[in-house]
C-alpha cells in the first residue's frame, strides 16, 4: 500500500539516530574526568537535533528525487508510450485521432485535478470519496502530507498521483478507438474521472476509504493500481465496446495494425514507464521501491515469454506484436502485487498474466464477439483481475509488513483469507466501472452523442474530427 | 511501333532490367504495383485475427519500341523473369498510333 513507504525510510532515520546515540558516550569516555557539564549537554543536544534535522532533510530530498523522477516517468507512458503503442495498432486514417485523445487528458486531467480531482481523490477521511478539503489545491504546497508521504511535499505526491488519473482514462481510448466521437470522448472521459476514479482512487489509497489495506473495512492489497487504474479501466473498456457497438466491417474486414513499429516504441516506453508507476508507489527511494522495481520487470519478461510461447504453439511463429502485448499484459498484472511480492512470484504473475491475456483477446474475444478494438479489456481488465486477485496469494511479509511486523499477508503467509478481501476489492472495483460506465454513457450519448456517422468512419476519425492528416506523403 | 507491359516478380526486377541494357533497351517506365492472378496470397495474424493478403507486390514495366526490337525484348523478358513458379508474371502486347517527343515534337519512331 503505498502509505508504507515513509515508514521505511522512517526505520532508516531510527538506524541513523542510533548509530549517533552510540556515539555520543565513546566521546564522552575519552574525557572521564570531567563530569558534563549543563553546557556540554546543552551544546550536544543542540548537535543532535540538528543532526536530527539534517538526516531528514537529506532523506527528504532523496525521496524527492526518485519521486519527481517517477512522476515525470508516469508521465511519459501515457504520451508518448501508449499514445504510440494505440497509434500503430489502429488503421493510418485513425493514427492522430487516438492519439490526439491521450494528449487531450494529459491537458485535460491535469486542470481537473488542480481544481477538484486531487481533493476527491486524497482529501478527507470518508470511507468512498475525498472531500473539497484540498479543492484548487489549497494546502498542497512544501509540506509533507504525513497521511500518504511523511517525507516528501505534498506538492510531489500531488502530481505524481496526478500522473495516474491521466493514463487510466487513456486506456479506455483503445476499446473505443476508430468510431467515437473526440466530443463524446471528452466529454465521458471528463465524467469518468469524476464518478468512477476519483471515488475508486479514494476508496482504495485514500485515508479513511474503504478498501484501504491499512484501516479500511476490506484491507484490499493494491499496490500501484490493479484495482483503481486497470480494473476500473478495463471494465469500462468493455462496457464502452459493446455500448459503441462493432467498427463498421468488423469482423469481416481486415483492419490490421497500420505501423506495429510505432507500437513497439510505445510498448518499450511503457515498460520503462512501468517503473515510475510501480516503484515510484513505494512514495520513497527505499528498499521497498528496489523491490518493486525488480517485481516489475521480472513480470514482464515472463509475460512476453508467456504469450509468445502460447502464440508459437497456436500459430507456428511468434510475433511482435504477441511479444509486446504480452508484456504490458504481465506490467498490469504485477501492478497490485509489485510492492509485496519477491522476483519468484512476480516470474509466476507474469507468467499466468501473459498465457491468460492471450487466450482472452484471441479466444474470448471471439466467442462473444464484442469490439474491443485494441484489447483495453482483454489486456487491462483482464490482466487487471488476475493481478489482483494473485496479489492475496502472493503477498509476503518480508517484503511489506503492512498489516504490521509480524502479521501475515498474503496466502503465502498462510493469510489465505486475503484472497477474499483482494476479490471484494476486485468486485466493488468492476460494480462501480460498470455501472458508472453504462450511466455517464447515455448520458454522453444524449448531449454530444458518442459515435461518428458511418460515412466518417469510413473516411477515418483524422480528418472528420480533427481536420489533418497522420501522413501527408506527397507534401 | 509496340507497347510491353511486363509484371513480374520484384525478385527478378535487377535480372530483368540488366537484360534488356544489354540488348540495347534505353527506356523504360517501371511502378511498384499490387495485385493478384493465380497465385494466393499469405495470411498474417495479428493477436489471432487472421487476415488474408491476396493482393501481392509485383513490378511493372512498359515500354514502347520500334516493331522490329518487340519480339527480342519479349523473348529476354520470358527468359529472365522466369522462375517457373506460380505468380511469375505476364507480359501483354499492343500496338501503338503515334508517339511524341515532348521537347522538340519529333514524332513516330524518332521519338522513341
Amino acid at each position: 500500500m503505498k502509505c508504507v513507504g515513509w515508514k521505511c525510510s522512517f526505520s532508516l532515520v531510527l538506524v541513523l539516530g542510533a548509530i549517533l546515540l552510540t556515539a555520543v558516550p565513546l566521546s564522552a569516555q575519552q574525557t572521564p574526568a570531567s563530569p558534563a557539564t549543563p553546557g556540554i549537554s546543552k551544546a550536544l543536544d543542540e548537535k543532535l537535533t540538528q543532526l536530527d534535522k539534517d538526516v531528514k532533510a537529506a532523506q527528504s530530498a532523496g525521496d524527492n528525487a526518485w519521486m519527481l523522477v517517477s512522476a515525470a516517468l508516469v508521465l511519459m507512458m501515457t504520451g508518448p508510450g501508449l499514445a504510440l503503442f494505440y497509434g500503430g495498432l489502429v488503421r493510418r486514417k485513425n493514427t492522430l485521432a487516438i492519439m490526439m485523445q491521450s494528449f487531450a487528458l494529459m491537458a485535460l486531467i491535469t486542470v481537473l485535478w488542480a481544481l477538484v480531482g486531487y481533493s476527491l481523490c486524497f482529501g478527507g477521511s470518508g470511507p468512498v470519496i475525498g472531500s473539497f478539503e484540498h479543492a484548487f489545491l489549497k494546502g498542497v504546497g512544501a509540506d509533507p502530507n504525513p497521511d500518504y508521504a511523511g517525507t516528501i511535499p505534498q506538492a510531489t505526491f500531488m502530481v505524481y498521483q496526478l500522473m495516474f488519473a491521466i493514463i487510466t482514462p487513456a486506456l479506455i481510448t483503445g476499446a473505443t478507438a476508430e468510431r467515437m466521437k473526440f466530443s463524446g470522448t471528452v466529454l465521458f472521459l471528463t465524467l469518468w474521472f469524476l464518478v468512477v476514479y476519483a471515488p475508486l482512487a479514494h476508496m482504495v489509497w485514500g485515508k479513511g476509504g474503504l478498501l484501504n489495506a491499512v484501516g479500511g473495512r476490506f484491507p484490499c492489497l493494491d499496490f500501484a493500481g490493479g484495482t483503481v487504474v486497470h480494473i476500473s479501466s478495463g471494465v469500462s473498456a468493455l462496457v464502452c465496446a459493446l455500448y459503441l457497438g462493432k467498427r463498421t466491417g468488423y469482423p469481416k474486414q481486415p483492419m490490421p495494425p497500420h505501423s506495429l513499429v510505432l507500437s513497439f516504441i510505445g510498448a518499450c516506453l511503457l515498460w520503462v514507464g512501468w517503473f515510475g508507476f510501480n516503484a515510484g508507489s513505494a512514495l520513497s527511494a527505499s528498499s521497498l521501491a528496489t523491490s518493486a522495481f525488480v517485481a516489475t520487470h521480472f513480470a514482464a519478461a515472463a509475460a512476453a515469454l508467456g504469450w509468445s510461447a502460447a502464440e508459437w504453439l497456436k500459430n507456428g511463429r511468434a510475433s511482435a506484436l504477441g511479444a509486446i502485448s504480452g508484456a504490458v499484459a504481465g506490467l498490469v498484472a504485477i501492478t497490485p502485487a509489485s510492492g509485496f511480492v519477491g522476483p519468484m512470484p512476480a516470474l509466476a504473475i507474469g507468467l499466468i498474466a501473459g498465457v491468460v491475456c492471450y487466450l482472452m483477446v484471441t479466444k474470448v474475444k471471439a466467442i462473444f464477439g464484442y469490439d474491443d478494438a485494441l484489447d483495453a479489456f482483454g489486456v487491462h481488465g483482464a490482466g487487471g483481475t488476475i493481478g489482483a486477485l494473485l496479489t492475496g496469494v502472493f503477498a509476503q511479509q518480508v517484503i511489506n509488513p503492512i498489516f504490521g511486523v509480524g502479521k501475515d499477508v498474503g496466502g503465502l503467509d498462510g493469510h489465505w483469507g486475503q484472497i477474499g478481501n483482494q476479490l471484494v476489492g476486485v468486485l466493488i472495483a468492476w460494480v462501480v466501472a460498470l455501472v458508472g460506465t453504462i450511466v455517464l454513457l447515455k448520458i454522453t450519448d444524449m448531449v454530444t452523442g458518442v459515435r461518428v456517422p458511418e460515412e466518417h468512419e469510413i473516411e477515418g476519425l483524422d480528418i472528420t474530427q480533427h481536420g489533418e492528416e497522420a501522413y501527408n506523403l506527397e507534401s | 511501333m509496340m507497347k510491353i507491359e511486363a509484371i513480374i516478380q520484384p525478385s527478378r526486377f535487377e535480372s530483368v532490367k540488366d537484360a534488356l541494357r544489354e540488348i540495347g533497351i534505353e527506356g523504360m517506365t517501371v511502378t511498384e504495383v499490387r495485385g493478384h492472378g493465380r497465385q494466393k496470397g499469405h495470411t498474417e495474424v495479428y493477436r489471432g485475427r487472421e487476415y488474408t493478403v491476396d493482393l501481392l507486390p509485383k513490378i511493372k514495366l512498359e515500354m514502347v519500341l520500334p516493331d522490329a526490337l518487340a519480339s527480342r525484348v519479349v523473348d529476354t523478358i520470358l527468359k529472365t523473369a522466369k522462375t517457373g513458379k506460380i505468380g511469375d508474371g505476364k507480359i501483354f502486347l499492343s500496338r501503338v498510333e503515334e508517339a511524341i517527343r515532348i521537347r522538340n515534337e519529333e514524332r513516330g519512331e524518332n521519338a522513341l
